[in-house]
Parts: C-alpha cells; structure tokens; sequence
C-alpha cells in the first residue's frame, strides 16, 4: 500500500513542490490548508501526473483548538506529515506593532507547535511516522532585518530537535528543513542575490532524500550549510556592523 | 489583469523567435497555468492548463504509452503557444497542424469574459486563434487528443540526396511514411544546390524494437544535457566552419535504417541547452517561408541560390513538406516550406529583404513565430486577403480597440 504524506499549508509554493516530489515518489497525499477548496485544481493536477490518490482538507494553524478534532477527523492516519507552515511579515511593523509580531510568532511558532504536538502523540503511540517541518536559515541567528521572523523559526528550530531527541525512542523521525533564499511569493517582493536563489522544487527534492536519509537536519541548497557556518561564528562586534 | 490594463499581449514560454509576444505595456505570461486537469486512459483526452509545456505531457504521458499528436522541434513551447502558433510537426503532410489535435479550449477575451471554444461551439473564434499569435485573447484552457504509441522509440530510416530535385522526388515518393524532414545544405551551389539528407520516421511498434529495449518499451535512458556556457564570439561562425560543418554533416550521415529515441528524433536541439549562443551576442533571426506546391521547386532553387551567393547562410535549414491545412492566419499551406537561421547583421537583414522578394513572386508566405522583420505590406499580400478580412472582422466583435496587440501585430498592421 502507498504511504501517505499530510501537508500542512500545502498551498504555499515548497508545499505544492513537496507535493510533487512524494507524489512522484508513490505516496498518496492529504493537502491541507485554509480555504482548501481552491486545491482542487491541484488535487486534479497531481491525480492526473501521478495516478495517486489525493485528498484535501480545510486546516488553520492558529486555531489551536480545532487542531486535534483536524487530525482525528482525517480520512487516515498519515505515514508522514511536512508543516510547510510559515510567513514572513514585516519586521519594521514587527518592532513597533505587537500584533504584527504576535502573528508572526503564532504562525511561524505556536501554531506548528501546537499540531505537531498532537500529531508527535499519535505517532509514538503507533511507534511510527516522521515528522517534518520547515523552518529557516534565519533561525540560526537573530539579524536586525528579520529578527522576529527569525526567532520564531530558531525556536521552532529548537523545538524540532528537542521533539527529536524524544521521539527516537519510539522510532519516529523527526527531520527540520532549514532553506536558504527560495523563488516564492513570500519573497516574490524582495532584493535577493539571485545567484543563492532556487526555485521550491530544488527545496522539495532536498526534503526527500533528507526524509529518505532519516536526516534530523537539512539546510537547503547543500550550500546553506557553509553560509551558515560561517554566520554563526561571526564575531560580535562584526557582526553588529553588518548590515545583514 | 485584463480588466485593468488598456494594452497587452499574452506569451506562453517565450520562444518565439520574433516580436509576437512583445508589448511594451504589458505582457501576461502564462507560465503559473501549469495544472493538468483530467486524462481519459481509454480515449486519450487531455484537459490540461494552457501553460504546461509539451515536455511536461512527454514526460507524464510518454511512460504510460502515449505521445503528442503533433509537435513542433522543441519539446519546451507551452500548449497556448501551440496553438497560437498552430505549430505544425514532420507529420504536416499527413495531419496537418497542432490544431488538428486539439478538441476545446477556453480563451479569456479581452473584455474579461472567458468563453470555450470547439468546432461547435464559438466554431470561428476556435478557427481564427490558431495561428493568430495571441490576438483573438488568453488561451487558458487545452483540451487535446494524444496518440497511442507501443514504444519510446522512432523506427527512421535515411536518405541522402544529390540535389533539389532528388529531395523533392524523395518527400513524394516517401509521403505515406508519418514523419519526415530534411536537412538541407544551403551553401552548396550549382547541380548541388538543394543537397540534402532526409529523414522519415515512424513509431516503432513493440515488436520492431530489440529485446534490451523490448523489457522496458516506453522509457528511455537519462541522457546527459550538454550547455553552451557562454556566447560564441561571433568570427567563430564564418562562412568557412558553416561550409565545413555542412560538408561534414553530409558525408557522416549515414544512409538505412536506424532506431531512435524519440527525443532525438523530434528534439535534436533540446538537448544542447543555451544552443542559440553559438550565434554570439548579436543573437540570430529565423525566416521560415512557405511556396505553393507548383512553385516550389523553382522558388527554392532560387531561393537556395541567393542564400548560398550570399555566402551568409548556417548550418540549421530545414525542408519539409506541407500537406492540406485549413485556417485564417495559420502558416501551412500545401507546399514546401524551408527554414533556417541566420546571425542577426544588417547583411543578412538585407539579403532576408531580397528573400522576401523571390517568396512574393512564388506567392508563398512567411511564419509569423519566425519574424521579427517582414513588412506590413509584404504580410498583407502574401497572406490571404480574404482570411485577413475575416480575422478583422471576427477581431473587431470581441476586441473593437484591438487592446490586445504586439509590437508584431503593430508592425503588421493586424
């Protein structure tokens, strides 16, 4: 029998390509996202690409209690669950506007926390499944350009690791994509160096083997591991004069 | 989108090789149309969004014993540009253009309005969007027929021929077969004009492909993409290498029978990626005519004589022949056509002038993919005066400001 895949905020653009890549790889899926209706378009597309079957359901992150009677009422308990789950926001209208960064914290955040954790507890009881959920190079360290964005990922960040630690026990993997500079409407409006920019499916490929791998961290392009590295052990001093 | 701009063109992959889908306000690309609707495994049928490419329905489709009933040499054109187009394949002779596999589509009109469009429904805007590049509105929507094939392979065979004469005897004698296309070597002059090498194909059945293949007949091994990293600076690319190019290419082809993947049998080019770069930075410009089958021999003579004085053909001319075809500003006709490329300077933009001049008085016609350059004039008398009236005609009921335009319809004063 095919695996089944859960994607939690399947509409944004990694969702859609990670929904291309297990698609192709033989999994059946569940799409879920606010509004869900309008994937239906994309349940027919990928049906039709990979014969798989495809189901959508309407899904909030931040309505924290509707997320347990979510994941009872699926059509199956799913193999494999990706939270694609993420926004930006404006870290300007962050600094000076709580519920701007209320907002960005609950989605980037609580919500995920809140039904992995439901889903975690499901998992370890059946001693199988995996987990995955994207967060962020900005995670890896506060920057004055995006640091409420970037917190609420490094937490999630932390979060997953934790929740991995835990669930290896029963057998559950639990892997945080970390990806660079993507070619998406949440960063359609930005100045990126195009030359670090890939596009969703190049994410979404990564996902996968990662997944395959068993990984519990991957950053995405390979490259982003480097990068990283090297931002991490900028010095103080240094690092506060650039303008990053 | 629509509603709010006063003036635009749509543009699908954008490989056009002239200024059909170019406008300077606005340009509506349909590049995120790219779902697949249904697929009917019994009949064929293909509904699908405008903007998926014919790569995408080969390789979805290809696997499961299905192929294209009609394709253009690139594999990366999207389904609206195809019938904007109305893109024609080596089986011209036999089916006619891609309008011939095309059941439906939905056209999104310049008032906003999205109206389907069939043989029985809106039957003459259906018409007139074939070939219309982009001007009759938005295709979004592609219903076609796909076609049933046992294996991923070409069974072709080769013919190599002295002449013009030779090749045309050859196109004729060989019209039953249902792919066929010539490359012919535009620098030879003389009794050697017109010398060319063609190829006719079919799909091979499962029983003519050998036992390797015959395990797995519908897929075909990754081949490894080559790239042109960076443009050819432009002496590289003189007469002299296009004459030995030409002379080699001739010689090591080899005549019989052959099995091909199908990709390069259709795709010879999609496999160098960035190809074009070997003309240098100064690009290319394709002129692809068509004569009328009673002049052809005597307009491509003179044709293939003016190019090879001009000493500024390339190595990239192709013959074919044309069947039947039906439509108002559709490029077919019953003929020949020739194609080929040629390094963009105003040398060669003279001599296309010239080129114009001999395809005027054998009343054929150029492409319009192709052109970036011919002249209104030159379009209104080659083209069908009375398809060009009813195109007007049909264009003014749903686009009286003619909001959809570009700088190729301008040029052309469609």
């Amino acid at each position: 029998m095919s695996k089944v895949l859960l994607i939690l905020g399947a509409k944004s653009d990694i969702g859609l390509a990670i929904a291309h890549e297990f698609s192709a790889q033989g999994f059946n899926l569940i799409l879920a996202a606010r509004d869900a209706v309008s994937l239906n378009v994309n349940k027919s597309d990928l049906e039709v690409r990979y014969r798989n079957t495809v189901d959508i359901v309407d899904f909030d992150v931040l309505d924290y209690t509707s997320h347990r009677p979510f994941y009872e009422a699926l059509p199956c308990r799913p193999d494999v669950v990706a939270s694609v789950i993420g926004y930006l926001g404006e870290q300007d209208k962050a600094q000076s506007d709580f519920e701007h960064a209320h907002k960005i914290i609950d989605t980037n955040y609580t919500g995920p926390v809140s039904i992995l954790s439901c889903i975690a507890e499901d998992m370890a009881v059946r001693k199988s499944g995996a987990l995955i959920a994207v967060s962020s190079v900005a995670g890896d360290r506060g920057r004055p350009s995006n640091y409420c964005y970037g917190s609420a990922k490094g937490g999630l960040s932390l979060f997953l690791e934790g929740l991995a630690a835990r669930m290896s026990k029963f057998g559950v993997k639990v892997l945080d994509v970390k990806p660079g500079f993507v070619a998406t409407r949440m960063t359609a409006e930005m100045d990126l160096p195009q030359a670090l920019v890939v596009g969703p499916e190049v994410i979404a490929v990564d996902v996968y083997k990662a997944f395959f791998k068993g990984k519990n961290v991957v950053y995405s392009p390979w490259f982003w591991t480097y990068i990283m590295l090297i931002i991490r052990n900028i010095p103080k001093v240094i690092f506060n004069r650039l303008s990053l | 989108m629509v509603r709010s701009t006063d003036s635009f063109i749509p543009a699908g992959q954008g490989r056009a090789y002239g200024d059909s889908a170019l406008n300077e306000k606005c340009i509506l690309s349909t590049t995120s149309l790219n779902r697949m609707i249904m697929f009917d495994d019994v009949t064929g049928v293909l509904r699908c969004e405008a903007g998926v490419t014919i790569d995408e329905v080969l390789g979805v489709f290809v696997p499961r014993g299905w192929f294209i009933a009609v394709t253009p040499g690139t594999r990366f054109v999207s389904l609206g540009g195809a019938v904007a187009s109305d893109v024609h394949g080596k089986n011209h002779h036999k089916v006619g253009s891609f309008s011939s596999c095309v059941i439906e589509f939905e056209l999104l009109l310049a008032t906003g309005e999205l109206i389907r469009c069939s043989r029985k429904e809106n039957a003459e805007l259906f018409t007139a969007t074939f070939g219309a590049m982009g001007l009759t509105g938005i295709v979004t929507t592609v219903v076609m027929r796909l076609e049933k094939v046992e294996t991923a392979y070409i069974r072709q065979k080769t013919i190599k021929a002295e002449n013009l004469a030779e090749v045309m005897q050859a196109f004729e004698a060989t019209s039953d077969w249902t792919y066929s296309v010539a490359w012919i070597d535009c620098v030879a002059k003389g009794d050697e004009v017109g010398r060319s090498v063609l190829t006719i194909g079919e799909h091979a059945g499962i029983n003519e492909v050998p036992q390797s293949v015959n395990a797995k007949p519908l897929s075909l091994k990754k081949k490894i993409k080559l790239n042109v990293p960076f443009h050819f600076p432009s002496f590289l690319l003189n007469s002299f290498t296009v004459k030995l190019f030409n002379k080699l290419y001739y010689w090591k082809s080899n005549q019989g029978d052959a099995l091909v993947p199908y990709d390069s049998f259709f795709y010879p080019l999609d496999s160098i990626l960035n190809w074009n770069r070997i003309y240098g930075k100064r690009g290319f410009t394709q002129y692809q005519c068509v004569i009328p089958m009673q002049n052809s021999e005597a307009a491509l003579k003179e044709l293939l004589q003016k190019i090879a004085d001009s000493g500024l053909a390339s190595f990239l001319a192709v013959l074919k022949l044309f069947g039947k075809q039906e439509g108002l500003l559709s490029f077919p006709t019953e003929g020949y056509t020739l194609a080929l490329d040629f390094p963009m300077s105003s040398a060669s933009l003279l001599l296309l002038d010239e080129l114009d001049k001999i395809v005027k008085k054998y009343e054929g016609r150029l492409y319009l993919t192709k052109d970036v350059r011919m002249s209104a004039d030159f379009f209104r008398s080659s083209y069908d005066a009375d398809s060009i009236a009813r195109f007007n005609t049909l264009r003014l009921n749903f686009d009286p400001e003619k909001k959809i335009n570009s700088l190729q319809s301008q040029r052309l004063g469609i």
